[in-house]
């Protein structure tokens, strides 16, 4: 047995973004979120994943940025660090180590040098009692040290980081936990106590579930779980404190936040609204069909936009006019994935449960969503204990252009409903169209459900608890690899076969990789059967223990068919003879075949771990095996085949050249198996990306930036040093800005205008291409790693340039020109120049 | 106990345990809205003035409690009330100034204002002058004098009716709220300083007008408006700029009050709610403070018409009928009686009497009387079962009150031959004969002149006696014959007391009278000697009922603080229980109640039996078994009910409640020891009132 010793588990994106409230930077430019042991950072403009800050060993449990300096970032993790960042350039400053699990943190521009945390008490660690901490951070020059410095503040807290928060200016530290609000005041060091009523009459609770406070005056809202918002004032006295209550909410409010100028109050709960209440005033405004329950809301330091964070692993960003401008979507993530990881043949994107009703389609390099397939078709209703449609199962066809979904409903009560309904692409649209439902597909629920991988018939079987199992095929005389390729949907699917045995239950079917043979378990027997004549061939028997998993070998090893048993037996059968090849004692939770090699990989499950197993169905001995994968089972696994095969000489590490393992854990965390070289290869690229700081391309930008580029221009031909180039690049920028500032009055026509300065534009870029050199590489490397991450590279490269094209750097649109053009255009440029100055001096 | 069969509206007979009851439904009862209150800060008292002309005085002392009643007067309509020291005026839309004697329970005088209907009195903080608005724009200023109140000056006259006025405490200024505007007039000129323009609700029709319902004057020169555009409006009366805006409601906000220390104002809407907003500084430790909004109170179904800030408590009143006492929980230390939500829905007093012989009830309502024949049951039945009913009840009268005045009190007499009823002017006597099914009725003419009207009537046991409270705590002995009545002595109290009596109440062997007066003093004379016999301890809080014992002689009397006391006449002094109760002390859940007790009736079949009722409950309070101590349950009917035996008589106490039936407006005992029990169904009275405003309950 070899131990994989450089193959290492790893968090590969996916993970939730949504835990703690995410930090616009102080310029609105970019995002900043917890996801895992990350920090990402986000641009606001384009929604991409500018950087990601990596360093923490656990969940990262808040970030904060520096009061003192707004390009630093702190960030608070479980692993009882707290990190100081520059996000701008994706460097660790410092880290100080408070040795304790943090759960959040708090700063306060007042409180410099103190880090507010959140720690389990000292003397309870199992218990829910937590307590607020002051931790000096030393001023030492050395990039880690400890923090030995702690003080406790507050005590009995809740874990839940939206229930504490700082009151105006940092005055005073505010926490909520259950029916008691607990203010802190840092100059009289003394804490006051607010108490509600248990509960009122009609047995709705009433604790607090968050707390926010007004920025400029002493106002305390707190956020409850029947739904109300109260405003705490005058809460320095012992009783005579008061409060407002506004209710729109019928359900728990999640989360508060004030606007920086406090003019305004938002709120968000389950009812997946953004209420924006006017301070002062029962006036409110609503922003209603967010997508998921709202668990966060940040404002950024200016007021002008809002970010929400989503139950459904969502971060919306809204404009201060209560308008949506952006959505950066993670992983969906529900309690549960109910169909199989699955992979889709042709954009090769995860596909699993995503929003109620939905499919998703998640690309695992990019860490991106791609979109949603809606399967249900119906409103999805955000209430809690509504038994609503969801999709239980879903299937791939071998060249991915056919979708085979089951929703159900009512699974906790007696009368289950559920439909098949299978869905071909459409290549005009580039996506599924629904082809056929069926509605009652089987008298009982349906178990399993697989595609025939050949490409000659497009067969479905799918087997149902009411003793049979069914084959589908699409309807009429069309040709079904016809109906593959194009996807047209001018037949529809219909029952060919319905097969029993025995009158047993059917819980699996499996094709062979050459769609000639259907294995589907009956109990304790495998039965055999001809998809083409529908005949049972033969049976396989191994008695004692029920058929639990069936697959059959791929590649070499096709003629073996796998199965495992309730009873903790993995066999292994060779279909040649229809005899046992081998067979082991392994209680085997999960079995997973890689489509591009004969390899299996089985999961097993000892002492609350999970272990792997990968080998051969050939031959009885593992290529490779990894003792606790994970802590807890492992609930669904796959093979995702890599675009580009690795070229993993050691071997135990060969097994993932062609394909990747994705590991979908019961805490719904998203781990892969990485080798080392691949690691290096991927620290290599972070270390290249350079993030060009202008995000947003916009015709003003090119203004701009065409311009300092002429400035630059003029200094290399004068061979000037870099020094003058810095000064005399805001020099030129104010003249653009005065230019734009005068009066209109004051200008010549618009269309005379307008001209120059579109001249004036492809000009610039003309020159940019050809002078710039050293950028251009940069350029270059930049256009690999795209490659390798299998971005078809746009091909536009007509002399045209794109300012409208907002997804792309400038260096990326720069368009080429000829020689001729070129020298007309510098003509038009230079004239129009000296126009331009010396009107900005008149 | 089974309740068989729809509820018909008239009398079921059952048995329960030891009584038969006849449930009366048939008495309609209807109370009138609030329209008016005015607060009485140093004798705590608290004047409300209703729709058809009634002005109750509430004390607050010990539990909210009614202590006296004026009966209104048809077309008599009050807007305002207000106090001047002890005295108090009131205004309505007959455009007089009514002073009202609260010893006699009678308006003192009456004044024409000559401006039309007057909406609003206000005195100014020196208690020195009123300023009443009128109808035709003025603003009339009248100056207290020992007895009367005299015309002043008319401030400047605009048009458009004055319908609220607000004092600055220094009595110099005076803000008028008017139709779609403020005027501050200055009171030595008499000239307008500013004047505020309100504007309209936001969508309301252009010819509409906003209706300033109410404004209140702050001593750092601050106004505060309601108006029925549904805002609270704050503004600076040096400069005549609004300050602040709130928006309260869609409908009106009708009421204002400011609290004394004018930290805290309180407004009453339309919608039922009673909104406050409190002077906060925004900044916590400094001195610039605004008006914030802060709770809300729900405690009325109507238009919140009147309001009064207590120091601890808010006192509204509206369309609803009901007096609401909410405190406010951050003024007191301790959770006590005084802390806890008061509610006054019924009167604190007897409207129906019973003739416990004749097996008659009369009911009083405000400008006629009925009398009604009880039905009667088989007599056989199981405890807990419905009768059936042999002879339904069975209206015989129904006599309208002569005169525009309301009727103030009313008896009939055992026997159910003699009836009585008196107005504030007017007392009447009537003798009722019963010919098989007919009965006549025969007013008796000739009448003792001191019979002119009385506070309070009562017949003795055995109907040869009248006895009518009158003026000056003094009680008429009258002596009733078919031939007519003579008058045989007047009984007055030793210490002269003025307050008007209450409660009166005769020995069943017609020994004894007991007098109540609002004093809280209880008087007992001797029938026999005809001489003031002794008075009994003054308790602080109000006697709200109190019965002699038939054969103990001992007097049961119950405060409205819930204290029950019982004094042996004969002996002069409390009774050994009575001392005992007052040792252990009552228990809390006795204590806590929220309603007085209204009536003090005893068992004849056991004379340790004391039938006690107040709005939710009666109580059979029996004097041989221990009292509850404070641990033990106060409510223990149903636990005891599944205790074996030998136990249940170990956990036995000597308050036995039936909640059975309520809301209660009479319990007593007649002669065949069956029970009349006459019940109000508050649903039925909130179904008479008008349709409340429209509100969403839960809108997106």
């Amino acid at each position: 047995m070899v131990e994989g010793s450089e193959i290492r588990v790893v968090r590969c994106g996916g993970s939730k973004i949504n835990t703690r409230p995410p930090i616009i930077t102080v310029d609105s430019r970019f995002l900043l979120c917890v996801s895992g042991d990350l920090v990402k950072v986000y641009s606001t403009k384009t929604e991409e994943l500018v950087r990601v800050l990596e360093g923490h060993t656990n969940q990262v449990t808040g970030i904060a940025l520096n009061p003192a300096n707004h390009l630093q970032v702190y960030s608070c993790s479980a692993d009882g660090t707290i990190m100081l960042w520059d996000f701008m350039d994706g460097i660790l400053i410092k880290t100080f180590v408070v040795s304790y699990p943090i759960l959040s943190m708090y700063v306060s521009q007042k409180h410099q040098g103190v880090i507010f945390a959140v720690l389990p008490m000292a003397n309870a660690i199992n218990s829910d009692s937590f307590q607020v901490v002051a931790v000096h951070l030393p001023k030492v020059v050395e990039a880690e040290v400890d923090a030995p410095e702690l003080s406790a503040v507050l005590t009995n807290v809740s874990s839940n980081p939206r229930c504490t928060a700082f009151g105006r200016e940092g005055e005073y530290l505010v926490s909520g936990k259950g029916l008691q609000l607990s203010i802190f005041f840092f100059r009289k060091q003394k804490t006051y106590r607010v108490f509600l009523k248990a509960s009122d009459k009609k047995g709705t609770k009433n604790g607090f579930s968050c707390v926010a406070c007004h920025p400029k005056e002493d106002c305390i809202a707190t956020g409850h779980e029947d739904g109300k918002i109260r405003l705490w004032r005058n809460f320095d006295h012992k009783k005579e404190y008061t409060y407002t209550t506004i209710h729109w909410h019928h359900n728990i409010v999640n989360t508060l936040c004030f606007t920086p100028e406090g003019t305004n109050l938002l709120s968000g709960g389950i009812e997946s609204v953004l209420v924006q209440w006017q301070y002062g005033d029962t006036k409110k405004a609503m922003l209603p069909r967010l997508g998921g329950a709202i668990t966060h809301i940040s404002v950024s330091r200016d007021g002008a936009l809002y970010c929400t964070c989503h139950s459904d692993n969502k971060i919306t960003l809204i404009q201060s006019s209560i308008k949506v401008c952006g959505n950066i979507q993670g992983l969906v993530k529900g309690d549960a994935v109910r169909t199989d990881l699955l992979v889709d043949p042709r954009s090769k994107a995860l596909v699993l449960n995503g929003k109620p009703g939905h499919l998703q389609f998640y690309n695992l390099k990019r860490d991106r969503q791609l979109y949603n397939l809606d399967i249900v078709q119906q409103e999805y209703i955000y209430e809690e204990g509504l038994d609503q449609y969801e999709v239980a199962m879903a299937a791939f066809s071998s060249q991915g252009s056919w979708l085979a979904t089951v929703e159900e409903r009512g699974r906790k009560l007696s009368d289950l409903e559920f439909s098949l309904k299978l869905w071909a692409f459409d290549r005009k649209t580039q996506s599924f169209s629904l082809n056929t439902t069926v509605a009652a597909a089987h008298n009982g629920q349906i178990g399993s459900m697989c595609f025939c991988p050949s490409s000659k018939t497009t067969v479905l079987v799918t087997t149902s608890k009411d003793g049979h199992f069914k084959a589908w095929l699409l309807g009429g005389d069309v040709d079904a690899e016809k109906a593959d390729e194009g996807g047209e949907g001018d037949g529809n699917w219909s029952c060919d076969f319905v097969g029993s045995y025995h009158g047993l239950q059917p819980t699996r079917g499996s094709f062979s990789a050459d769609g000639s043979l259907l294995a589907v378990s009956f109990s304790e027997v495998i039965t055999l059967w001809s998809p083409d004549t529908w005949e049972l061939l033969s049976t396989l028997c191994l008695p004692p223990g029920d058929v639990r998993d069936l697959c059959f070998g791929s590649q070499s090893c096709s003629k073996y068919l796998l199965s495992t048993t309730t009873r903790n037996m993995l066999c292994c059968w060779n279909l040649l003879t229809c005899s046992l090849e081998w067979s082991t004692s392994m209680d085997v939770v999960l079995l997973k075949l890689d489509p591009l090699s004969d390899n299996v990989a089985a999961f097993t499950k000892q002492d609350g771990n999970t272990d792997l197993f990968v080998f051969k169905p050939s031959e009885p001995r593992p290529l490779f095996t990894k003792k606790a994968v994970c802590v807890g089972d492992v609930s669904r696994a796959i093979f995702v085949p890599r675009t580009e095969p690795l070229d993993s000489c050691e071997e135990s590490a060969q097994w993932l050249n062609r394909s990747q393992l994705y590991i979908l854990t019961e805490n719904m965390d998203l781990l892969t198996l990485c080798t080392k070289t691949e690691e290096d290869k991927m620290a290599a690229l972070s270390k290249q990306l350079v993030v060009d700081k202008s995000v947003a391309v916009t015709p003003f930008y090119l203004l701009l930036g065409q311009h300092r580029r002429q400035q630059q221009e003029k200094q290399d031909d004068s061979v000037h040093g870099g020094l003058v180039q810095r000064t005399a690049l805001p020099q030129g920028s104010v003249a653009i800005k005065e230019l734009l500032h005068t009066p209109a009055h004051v200008l010549p026509s618009a269309s005379f205008l307008c001209s120059m300065f579109v001249s004036s534009l492809l000009i610039s870029t003309a020159d940019n291409s050809r002078e710039s050199v050293p950028q251009e590489e940069e350029m270059d490397s930049e256009k690999e790693e795209e490659d390798s991450e299998g971005e078809p590279e746009p091909e536009s490269r007509d002399g045209q340039p794109d300012p409208g094209g907002a997804s792309g750097s400038v260096v990326e649109s720069v368009p080429r020109l000829s020689k001729a053009q070129e020298r007309d255009l510098r003509r038009v440029r230079k004239t129009d120049y000296s126009w331009l100055s010396s009107l900005v001096e008149a | 106990m089974i309740f068989s069969g729809k509820l018909k509206k008239g009398t079921i007979r059952r048995i329960m345990g030891e009584f038969k009851v006849h449930r009366v439904r048939f008495f309609d009862y209807m109370p009138s809205g609030i329209r008016a209150i005015a607060f009485n800060r140093q004798t705590e008292r608290i004047a409300v003035a209703r729709v058809d002309g009634s002005v109750e005085i509430f004390t607050i002392l010990y539990n909210l409690f009614q202590e006296k009643v004026i009966p209104g007067k048809e077309q008599r309509s009050i807007e305002a009330l207000c106090w001047v020291g002890e005295r108090l005026f009131s205004v309505g839309l007959s455009g007089e100034i009514i002073e009202f004697d609260l010893h006699n329970l009678r308006p003192r005088f009456t004044i024409d204002a000559y401006g039309g209907p007057i909406w609003t009195i206000t005195a100014n903080p020196q208690g020195t002058h009123l300023a009443v608005g009128c109808e035709d724009g003025t603003v009339k200023l009248f100056e207290i004098l020992e007895d009367k109140i005299q015309f002043e000056r008319n401030l400047d006259r605009k048009k458009g009716r004055i319908l609220s006025l607000s004092w600055h405490p220094s009595g110099t200024k005076i803000a008028a709220g008017m139709m779609d505007m403020i005027r501050v007039f200055d009171v030595k000129t008499g000239h307008a300083i500013h004047r505020l323009l309100v504007d309209k609700a936001a969508g309301a029709p252009r010819d509409q007008e906003c209706v300033v319902w109410s404004v209140v004057y702050l001593s750092n020169d601050t106004v505060i408006s309601g108006d029925s555009s549904g805002k609270v409006k704050v503004w600076d009366a040096l400069t005549g700029t609004l300050i602040k805006n709130h928006d309260v409601t869609k409908w009106d906000v009708l009421a204002l009050s400011l609290s004394q220390d004018e930290t805290s104002l309180v407004a009453g809407t339309s919608e039922g709610t009673v909104v406050q907003f409190q002077f906060l500084s925004s900044v916590l430790g400094k001195e610039d403070k605004e008006w914030v909004r802060t709770r809300t109170f729900k405690n009325h179904t109507h238009d919140v018409r009147a309001l009064a800030e207590m120091d601890t408590a808010i006192i509204s009143g509206g369309l609803d009928t009901q007096l609401v006492v909410r405190p406010l929980l951050e003024k007191h230390d301790v959770k006590s009686q005084a802390s806890a939500l008061r509610k006054a829905q019924f009167p604190h007093r007897r409207l129906v009497s019973c003739a416990k012989k004749a097996q008659l009830l009369l009911f009083q309502y405000p400008s006629h009387l009925e009398l009604w024949r009880l039905g009667e049951g088989e007599e056989e039945g199981t405890p807990g079962e419905k009768v059936p009913v042999r002879r339904i009840p069975e209206k015989l009268l129904q006599l309208k009150a002569k005169g525009e005045e309301h009727i103030f009190c009313s008896a009939v007499s055992p026997c159910g031959e003699w009836l009585v009823y008196s107005t504030t002017s007017s007392l009447r006597l009537y003798k009722l004969q019963y010919e098989n099914n007919n009965i006549s009725i025969t007013k008796v003419s000739k009448l003792p002149k001191v019979l002119r009207w009385a506070h309070q009537l009562c017949f003795s046991a055995d109907s040869s006696q009248l006895f009518a409270a009158s003026g000056r705590s003094s009680v008429h002995m009258v002596s009733l014959n078919p031939e007519g009545c003579k008058h045989k002595h007047t009984f007055k109290p030793k210490n002269g007391s003025t307050q008007p009596i209450h409660l009166l109440t005769v020995s069943e062997n017609g020994l004894w009278l007991a007098t109540a007066n609002s004093d809280c003093e209880v008087h007992i004379y001797s029938l026999s000697t005809l001489k003031s016999h002794c008075t009994v301890p003054v308790y602080r809080s109000g006697v709200s009922a109190m019965a002699i014992h038939p054969t103990k002689n001992n007097l049961f009397i119950a405060h409205a603080d819930q204290q029950v006391f019982e004094f042996s006449i004969e002996l002069e002094q409390y009774t050994d229980w009575s001392r005992k109760v007052q040792r252990e002390g009552l228990h809390l859940k006795w204590l806590e109640r929220d309603t007085p007790i209204m009536n003090v009736t005893f068992n004849p079949r056991n004379p340790d039996h004391i039938i006690l009722h107040d709005m939710y409950m009666f109580c059979v309070l029996d004097q041989s078994l221990p009292l509850p101590d404070k641990k033990s349950q106060f409510f223990n009917q149903l636990t005891l009910k599944s205790l074996p035996e030998q136990e249940r008589k170990t956990r036995c106490h000597a308050f036995k409640v039936c909640k059975l039936f309520q809301p209660l407006m009479c319990v007593d005992v007649l002669e065949d020891h069956s029970l009349v029990v006459v019940e109000r169904s508050l649903l039925d009275i909130v179904a008479k009132l008008p349709a409340p405003v429209k509100q969403k309950k839960f809108a997106t």
